[in-house]
């Protein structure tokens, strides 16, 4: 390989989700310090050429890149081997001391999973953290998004096949009639629409979400202009849509580190539920498959551990 | 086991049904169920009558259908009778009430917290104590015990608007977290949390959480309180007297039976056979463990 071919390939090695290691041990292995300080010249926003002293130094984000990206593929394998009630319990913890826009994992784990398995994480959250995943929620969170997210992180949903079509009939109208006044009372507040959201069986509220559809000619995630609404209801009634656009705004090159972040949560905790439906939604919405997305985005081992995560099913 | 024709003998029903623990009973209606093709409990139904058959009727389940028999039978009667909901949010550990929760679903075919949530009006207070799942460690951050006793004080002076931090501290906390925020409230205000709530109201909300709170300090102390009312009362209350007697049973009636005693200086079975009279006082015994 020429020089120029070597320079664009440990390039290509360094940018994107995961480090390519293959690469990296075979080009970077063989160079000689005439070879690395011309890749450190020709990667000017990775070293800073310090003209005075004549050298160039490490630019400070790229220092931390190589941190998350080398580690990117152990979180996959740790996250992996995981048992999924532990991985939820953590998932929950990271998203509070996160922060509000990490708020949007709660809602993930809390719709997404099964009544056993969020009970499942509420049994490991114990365990691991001494408190129970509803205090700990309910006094980290102070704004709005509290009774929510309280309600749904508490939820053991009837998972039956059950399902009175008249009270979804009429919740639906509830629900349409509470966004039309939103003006006067913020969803966020409403007591009615969250007893709705977080207390409903699932397929319950896919009856609602039906007849929303035909009240008001809208789906009612659109129609929820709150974000944490509007997840709750993508995860509970549509969520392979939900997982699929998750997904999408990850697989970018340039994004920040906890879209980043979603790429690993989501293949790793849908791989063994409904990866398959998930790869055949994203292809529905995007026109082009998941694993071709994945190849273009990620790198090295990381790459082939999801690779072979979303083969599954 | 040997039912054939003892038709409706309330002696033998209550000799055989009861002294028999909750896996025995249901060994039972498997049995009758066999050889009579028909459900036992259809069958007491149809035979027995009045305090009797209710209290029958709630005996012969195993503690968590019996439980989520209360909790709908609750939310179903006319007054909307929540004193159940809250008890069994708060008396139970929170394994038991997850179990509750289970039997719940495949009883009624929905969740107990959508139920609760859709039969009250208002604050979700109830159907946040029916869905909590309390951390069961017996840690106690004393610190939080400080702020939250105080918070507590505050929330309370500001009326409606602080029930949101009251329902937060007493469904989310472990229940020795709370004891201790309790106690720390006594030390710090000079007045037990329940007389203060009680003296500023006497609404649906304060008196939900008075219960929730006389629950998961003592609900031993509690339950007498329910039992001495439910026999003080002109004509004797005999849901209540039911409702205790056959739920705790099977768990710690002998020990409510002795606080029952320290109080009134008078046995509880005394007390009830005094106040009750005929099948349903004999079965009564029979559950306080008095032989007839």
């Amino acid at each position: 390989m020429a020089f120029n071919q070597e320079l664009e390939a440990i390039t290509q090695a360094f940018s994107g989700h995961g480090v390519d290691e293959k690469s990296l041990v075979t080009i970077l292995g063989k160079w000689d310090p005439q070879e690395r300080e011309s890749f450190r010249k020709n990667t000017p926003h990775s070293f800073i050429e310090d003209h005075e002293r004549h050298f160039q130094r490490c630019d400070d984000h790229y220092v931390r890149l190589l941190k998350h990206e080398f580690v990117r593929f152990k979180n996959a394998v740790v996250l992996w081997t995981m048992h999924p009630w532990e991985r939820d319990a953590r998932l929950v913890k990271e998203a509070l001391k996160k922060g509000p826009s990490a708020y949007g994992v709660l809602v993930e784990v809390a719709c997404t999973r099964s009544s056993e398995e969020l009970l499942g994480a509420r049994k490991a959250y114990h365990s691991l953290f001494d408190h129970s995943i509803e205090e700990d929620v309910a006094s980290h969170i102070h704004g709005i998004e509290r009774k929510l997210l309280v309600a749904l992180v508490s939820a053991y949903r009837y998972e039956g096949s059950k399902v009175k079509d008249d009270t979804a009939k009429s919740e639906a109208k509830i629900l349409s009639n509470a966004i039309k006044n939103v003006h006067k009372k913020p969803i966020n507040e409403d007591d009615e629409v969250i007893r709705i959201l977080a207390t409903r069986s699932k397929l319950h509220l896919q009856a609602v979400y039906k007849h929303y559809k035909e009240i008001s000619g809208k789906n009612l995630d659109e129609d929820l202009d709150d974000l944490r609404f509007k997840e709750t209801v993508q995860c509970l009634c549509t969520p392979q849509i939900y997982f699929s656009k998750v997904l999408n705004a990850a697989l970018r090159i340039d994004v920040d580190k906890n879209t980043k972040k979603s790429l690993t949560r989501v293949i790793v905790t849908r791989a063994d539920i409904d990866i398959k439906d998930i790869k055949a939604e994203y292809h529905n919405l995007y026109e082009v498959s998941l694993p071709q997305k994945v190849e273009e985005v990620a790198r090295g081992n990381y790459k082939d551990f999801l690779l072979n995560l979303i083969a599954r099913g | 086991k040997n039912f054939v024709g003892w038709g409706a003998d309330g002696k033998a029903i209550i000799s055989i049904l009861g002294h028999r623990n909750a896996t025995q009973r249901t060994q039972i209606r498997e049995a009758y169920h066999n050889l009579f093709q028909e459900d036992l409990i259809k069958r007491l139904e149809s035979e027995l009558s009045g305090d009797f058959e209710r209290a029958m009727y709630r005996w012969i389940w195993e503690p968590a259908e019996r439980e989520a028999l209360l909790a709908n039978l609750a939310l179903k009667s006319a007054d909307k009778n929540y004193q159940v909901i809250v008890e069994i949010s708060c008396v139970l550990s929170p394994e038991e009430l997850f179990v509750v929760r289970r039997a719940y679903h495949n009883r009624y075919k929905r969740s107990l917290e959508e139920d609760v949530a859709a039969n009250t009006t208002g604050h979700l207070g109830r159907a946040r104590l029916v869905s909590s799942f309390r951390y069961g460690g017996s840690e106690i951050n004393a610190k939080l015990a400080e702020s939250e006793a105080d918070a507590l004080h505050e929330a309370i002076k500001n009326k409606n608007k602080g029930n949101g931090e009251i329902i937060r501290i007493l469904t989310t906390r472990s229940k020795t977290q709370l004891v201790a925020t309790f106690n720390r409230y006594r030390d710090d205000h000079g007045i037990a949390i329940t007389k203060k709530l009680s003296d500023e109201g006497s609404d649906e909300f304060h008196k939900a959480a008075n219960l929730a709170i006389s629950c998961i300090n003592d609900h031993k102390k509690y339950y007498e309180k329910v039992l001495r009312n439910a026999m003080e009362s002109v004509g004797t209350d005999e849901e209540a007297l039911t409702r205790v007697i056959v739920t705790r049973a099977e768990k710690d009636l002998k020990e409510i039976k002795e606080v029952y005693y320290k109080r009134n200086n008078v046995h509880l079975e005394h007390a009830v056979a005094k106040e009750t009279s005929g099948d349903y006082k004999k079965f009564l015994l029979t559950l306080m463990g008095k032989e007839d």
